[in-house]
């Protein structure tokens, strides 16, 4: 088993399930039908394919496992992939997330739906693809190839406003990565290679660090997002149809922290220094500004965005403090946050499936027609407000117990979230949930039906089971995050030298 | 074992009536949750005396919890003396509230529901007493918060509710903010969250300085104080105190429960727990001091303009929480758990003795359409008699005394023989307290159970006895105020070795403790006399000459006005905060991200570009003389061009 190629087939056999649904012909009803099981078990199969890399994986190295290289654009550019602890678990989620979201388009996606299937396999292939490639010429090809897919999902099956919202979006990703390109070409020509380990070990020249590391940060700050280029995101998320909000939340909003854990910090440890300040800054805004600002919202999608900005501030804070449980934190909370969001957007889906409104005021005591939702949902939101027991707790807590040791401002500034995240989540909850069930239309509501509970059940269990016990994953990180932090001092410490003996 | 049964049992049972409830059925339900609860309040007692007075302490670990770098710490179950007392205390209570709530919400349509909500409640407070870490103390101190959201909201469809059980939630949540600094603090400095190494490196801390904000600050002080602004918030000390009266839209069993015995007391016992800090920092003692002394003021003046029975209460154990508060500020530790026990028992027995009367009442809260009931009443009027009057502090020193008089007159003395900042001041705060607990206490019976009827006829028609399922627990609770008080003050507070080494305490502390056993018997007797006289004042006022009260609130218009509107904190929090921090969003959501991000970002680009290519769409007129214009000035430049520079 430990000889087969295991991180390519997670990578293409998604892409493999795609080209049958292309192969389908025939009736609309029955392409739509084989189409969305072809889907669902290639889906299914590609998390039973993914489930070995982490029971094979060992925790107690720092190198990269599961590697495979080819010769591809040239010696220097290869087919170069591989897995650590930062990436493994990304990729779990990624494999695990997909079926759920292919489950959870099963009877809201009417239109094109073999269309709409093969890019969201074509979306796991790429998103594997991100967290597994280990040359930077592979990783941008995934990582943009990734938003053909996202645009395409909006722009065709989202809401009334989505060509607004995929313009927003592309534009502000399209911005980032010219320079992100810019800056891989750069790196290429003072390094001679592409090969990400090799990079890491490379060392730049601070003057020049500086410069790669702003033209990385454009291009991840607007995927985490950071304030203040978080504003695509709302409306992406409002208009992306349900299993596209739950991609875009739990897994390609990771990508630009996963970007900053990969390129910014190893590679450019000098400006990483630098700019730390930066970062905090931009996260602590982050964090309270998108606190307030979903406190007022009267779309659910919105609120539910707008919390992701200031959860994904707390992943960045925790990132840059350099110190196990900061950066263990800042990962958790990108694991949990995509299991949390996730399954906020499905629980909102859930409710849009049956009103077709996102509008919190059109809601309004559906407890009482749909008392399993309710629990659902609270227990959904109570790991958002980052309740201890749940992930959301861990997470918050680890980064927040980093940063409180590199600096209170940060720290007190940042604690100010959990006040106001108890504000907006439990007031959604109350007007949503709560309150004398008025409306008309809502008489007739049916509570969850088998399919979404299968939907929500898994991630019920795991942000509940990992919140009380976190340590698989924590386990898997432990080595890989001290080897980043060491590494890091490694760096900071030669060039130190260097400067003091060039003197 | 006994002990993982003790804590585990009522979170299994909340957990399979949570779930299962609805299959299982209304009786099934209450059973299994009573039962579970039951029986943790047996073992807490078998617990309690093969704990305390030894220096035993059962450690028993569940589990890894959370292990990062140098971070590491599990859930367990510590037990020792503090503990057990706490074990006692949190499951009778709980037990005699899950009997109670059988008959209470005899009407209800969700008492499974209800049932595991109470049990979850359990669960998460024996969680919190029993850590051995402080964030496992947390996670029990945000469970009980949610369990707290979850009951004051169980009516789900009031509004009122639904407001409080938020605003619950939120406030609690600004103390968390200050408890979570506390343990990052904490961390930071001893590189450990466990109790056991926090509080034995504590002295070699002491002293040092760590940088907070822009300030270089004691590090002991700095820790201690983040952690009470966390037990303000629980505890509802004044600025962080709005939540509780607002809780009391839950069902009433809940507020004997989670609002008056328990809960609420967590702060009490935060502070108690990390002694071992307090003690160490005599600045935060002295804040902890003054905040309780001003509460415990601040609290009986209000509940003296109240009319709604609950919040009456409400008030009062905001008040008496006060007391507790300046108890532990004075290094009376032990004293101030001495209090917290006590206090369970009577005020526990006035909640639920004030459910009974609202169930008698038709759901009737106000005490101006009360009056007259002791005789419709009389065994819940007796049993609320003995909870006010233990609550009042009545006793003769040395001879007896409700449980109340003995640990309020115990603070007292404390205050009395103490030197720490801010005893004086919580002496005479305390004693004028004394006076208003028996005044409003006074007054609430007088109104409630004496004088004439002013309910309806239809009402009164009504009113009647509380069934025994729920006149049960409170025999239980009435012969705990009376009795546990007399029972405990021994052990409690003068048994040297029965807190083993759970209490640290500084030889003064121990001192000062020591000399107020051995006061005169005037100043032993000074709060009993202010009680006194406060029970008569109210007999005064409102039986003798009922018609005083009203002419007073008259021309005093303005204090009249100020108490019943709670001193207008809600008002100035909503100014302040609330209004704040919407206009802030909406701010920031329509300027900051509508028109200065996107305005300058993708809207304003893509609206350039749409006029350049307007623009540049108009250059391209199709009239010839227009484009040999252009060639013209071309050509015009360029040959400048080569002229100066070529």
């Amino acid at each position: 088993m430990s000889d087969w190629p295991l991180l390519s087939l997670v990578i293409f056999v998604p892409l493999v399930g795609a080209l049958f649904i292309l192969m389908i012909r025939g009736d609309d009803a029955i392409v739509a039908r084989n189409a969305k099981f072809v889907a669902l078990w290639t889906t299914l199969g590609n998390f039973v394919l993914s489930i070995p890399l982490w029971v094979g994986f060992d925790n107690q190295t720092a190198d990269f496992q599961f590697v495979e290289q080819y010769n591809w654009l040239s010696e220097n550019i290869t087919y170069h992939v591989g897995i650590d602890g930062i990436s493994m678990l990304f990729i779990i989620l990624s494999t695990f997330l997909l079926p759920i979201c292919i489950l959870a388009s099963w009877n809201s996606i009417q239109t094109r739906v073999k269309e709409y299937m093969v890019a969201f396999l074509i979306m796991e292939a790429t998103m594997v693809g991100v967290f597994s490639a280990l040359d930077f010429v592979l990783f941008y090809i995934f990582f943009e190839g990734g938003l053909i897919p996202m645009f395409l999902i909006i722009g065709v099956w989202g809401g009334a406003n989505r060509i607004y919202a995929t313009f927003k979006f592309f534009l502000y990703t399209l911005a980032g990565s010219v320079l992100m390109l810019l800056a891989i070409m750069a790196m290429f020509f003072e390094a001679g290679t592409t090969d990400i380990p090799t990079l890491i070990a490379h060392g730049f020249d601070p003057s020049l660090q500086k410069w790669l590391w702003l033209a990385f940060l454009a291009s991840f700050a607007v995927k985490v997002p950071m304030w203040p280029v978080h504003t695509w995101l709302p409306d992406a998320h409002v208009e992306a149809p349900t299993a596209g909000s739950v991609i875009l939340a739990a897994v390609l909003l990771k990508m630009g922290a996963y970007g900053f854990l990969r390129f910014s910090i190893p590679m450019l440890p000098d400006a990483t220094v630098f700019f730390t300040p930066l970062i905090f800054t931009l996260s602590v805004i982050a964090v309270i500004y998108a606190s307030l600002v979903a406190l007022m919202q009267e779309d659910i999608k919105k609120l539910v965005a707008y919390s992701s900005v200031a959860h994904m501030g707390f992943v960045t804070i925790g990132i840059f403090t350099f110190n196990q449980q900061g950066i263990e934190g800042g990962i958790f909370q990108m694991l949990s946050h995509g299991l949390i969001s996730g399954a906020l957007f499905l629980c909102v889906g859930v409710v849009y499936d049956r009103l077709h409104t996102r509008e919190i005021a059109r809601y309004g005591g559906i407890v009482h027609r749909m008392p399993r939702y309710a629990t659902f949902f609270l227990v959904f939101t109570l790991a958002n407000v980052g309740l201890p027991g749940t992930t959301g707790f861990v997470g918050e807590f680890l980064v927040l117990v980093g940063v409180f040791q590199v600096n209170t401002w940060v720290a007190v500034l940042a604690t100010t979230g959990i006040i106001l995240s108890a504000g907006y989540a439990l007031w959604l909850y109350r007007r949503v949930i709560f309150g004398v069930l008025e409306k008309a239309d809502l008489k007739s509501l049916k509570d969850l039906e088998a399919r979404e509970v299968v939907i929500l059940a898994p991630l019920l269990a795991a942000v509940i089971f990992f919140g009380v016990y976190p340590q698989p994953l924590l386990d898997v990180m432990h080595v890989s995050v001290e080897n980043l932090i060491s590494q890091h001092q490694v760096a900071l410490e030669g060039a130190r030298s260097l400067f003091l003996a060039g003197r | 074992m006994m002990f993982v049964l003790l804590v585990f049992l009522p979170g299994l049972a909340a957990l399979i009536v949570g779930l299962f409830g609805r299959v299982l059925g209304d009786r099934p339900s209450q059973l299994i949750t009573s039962i579970a609860v039951t029986l943790s309040a047996i073992f807490a007692v078998i617990g309690f005396f093969q704990i305390t007075g030894s220096d035993e302490v059962v450690r028993i670990q569940i589990l890894q919890w959370i292990s990062s770098g140098g971070l590491d710490f599990s859930w367990a179950i510590l037990v020792d003396p503090l503990t057990a007392v706490m074990f006692v205390v949190v499951t009778v209570v709980a037990a005699l509230v899950h009997w109670y709530s059988i008959g209470y919400m005899s009407h209800d349509p969700h008492k499974p529901r209800f049932m595991a909500y109470l049990s979850l409640f359990t669960f998460a407070m024996l969680m919190l007493v029993s850590a051995d870490n402080f964030v496992q103390l947390f996670f029990g101190w945000e469970g009980v918060g949610l369990a707290s959201y979850l009951l004051i909201g169980f009516w789900f469809k009031k509004p009122a509710a639904n407001a409080a059980a938020i605003k619950a939630f939120v406030v609690n949540r600004i103390g968390d903010f200050g408890f979570a600094l506390g343990i990052m603090a904490i961390f930071l400095v001893f590189k450990s969250v466990d109790y056991a190494t926090v509080f034995e490196k504590a002295p070699e801390v002491a002293g040092t300085s760590i940088g907070f904000l822009w300030m270089e600050l004691d590090t002991l002080t700095i820790i201690t104080f983040l952690l009470f602004v966390g037990a303000m918030g629980k505890s509802a000390q004044i600025f962080l105190h709005t939540w509780l009266p607002d809780a009391m839209e839950g069902p009433t069993p809940v507020s004997a429960l989670i609002h008056a015995a328990t809960m609420v007391t967590a702060g009490v016992f935060l502070v108690v727990r990390a002694s071992p800090l307090f003690e160490l920092a005599p600045i935060t003692l002295g804040i902890v001091t003054v905040v309780g002394a001003i509460t415990a003021l601040f609290a009986g003046t209000v509940a003296l303009a109240q009319n709604d029975i609950k919040r009456v209460i409400a008030y009062s154990t905001c008040s008496q929480l006060g007391y507790m508060f300046f108890a532990a500020g004075l290094s009376a530790y032990s004293v101030a758990i001495f209090h917290l026990f006590t206090h369970a028992f009577f005020k526990a027995l006035l909640f639920l003795g004030a459910g009974s009367v609202i169930h008698a009442m038709s759901d009737e809260q106000d005490m101006r359409k009360m009056g007259g009931l002791f005789i419709l009443m009389p065994l819940t009027g007796t049993m609320m008699w003995i909870g006010s009057i233990s609550l009042a502090g009545v006793g003769i020193s040395g001879v007896f005394g409700f449980s109340g008089f003995y640990s309020k007159d115990l603070i007292l003395e404390v205050a009395w023989a103490s030197h720490a900042t801010g005893a004086n001041f919580a002496y005479w705060v305390g004693l004028t307290v004394a006076l208003l607990t028996a005044l409003y206490s006074g007054r609430l019976l007088f109104m409630t159970f004496h004088g004439k009827a002013r309910a309806d006829q239809s009402v009164m028609a009504h009113a009647h006895e509380a069934p025994l399922s729920m006149n049960i627990p409170n025999m239980v609770l009435t012969v705990g105020a009376i009795f546990a008080g007399i029972f405990a003050v021994h052990a409690f507070t003068e048994t040297e070795g029965f807190w083993g080494n759970a209490i640290f305490m500084l030889d003064s502390s121990v001192h000062v403790l020591e000399e107020a056993h051995h006061l005169p018997f005037g100043i032993k007797m000074l709060p009993v006399f202010a009680g006194l006289i406060g029970l008569l004042l109210a007999w005064y006022f409102y039986i003798k000459r009922p018609e005083l009260p009203p002419r007073i609130a008259e021309a005093n218009k303005p204090v009249y006005q100020f108490l019943l509107n709670k001193w207008y904190f809600d008002e100035i929090y909503e100014a302040l905060l609330v209004r704040p921090a919407k206009f802030l969003g909406y701010t920031l959501w329509r300027v900051g991200d509508g028109r200065i991000i996107d305005g300058f970002g993708p809207d304003g680009f893509a609206a350039m570009v749409m006029g350049l290519a307007r623009r540049s769409a108009g250059l391209q007129s199709g009239y010839l003389y227009h484009y040999a214009f252009a060639m013209m000035i071309g050509v015009a430049v360029l040959v400048s061009w080569f002229l100066f520079f070529g």
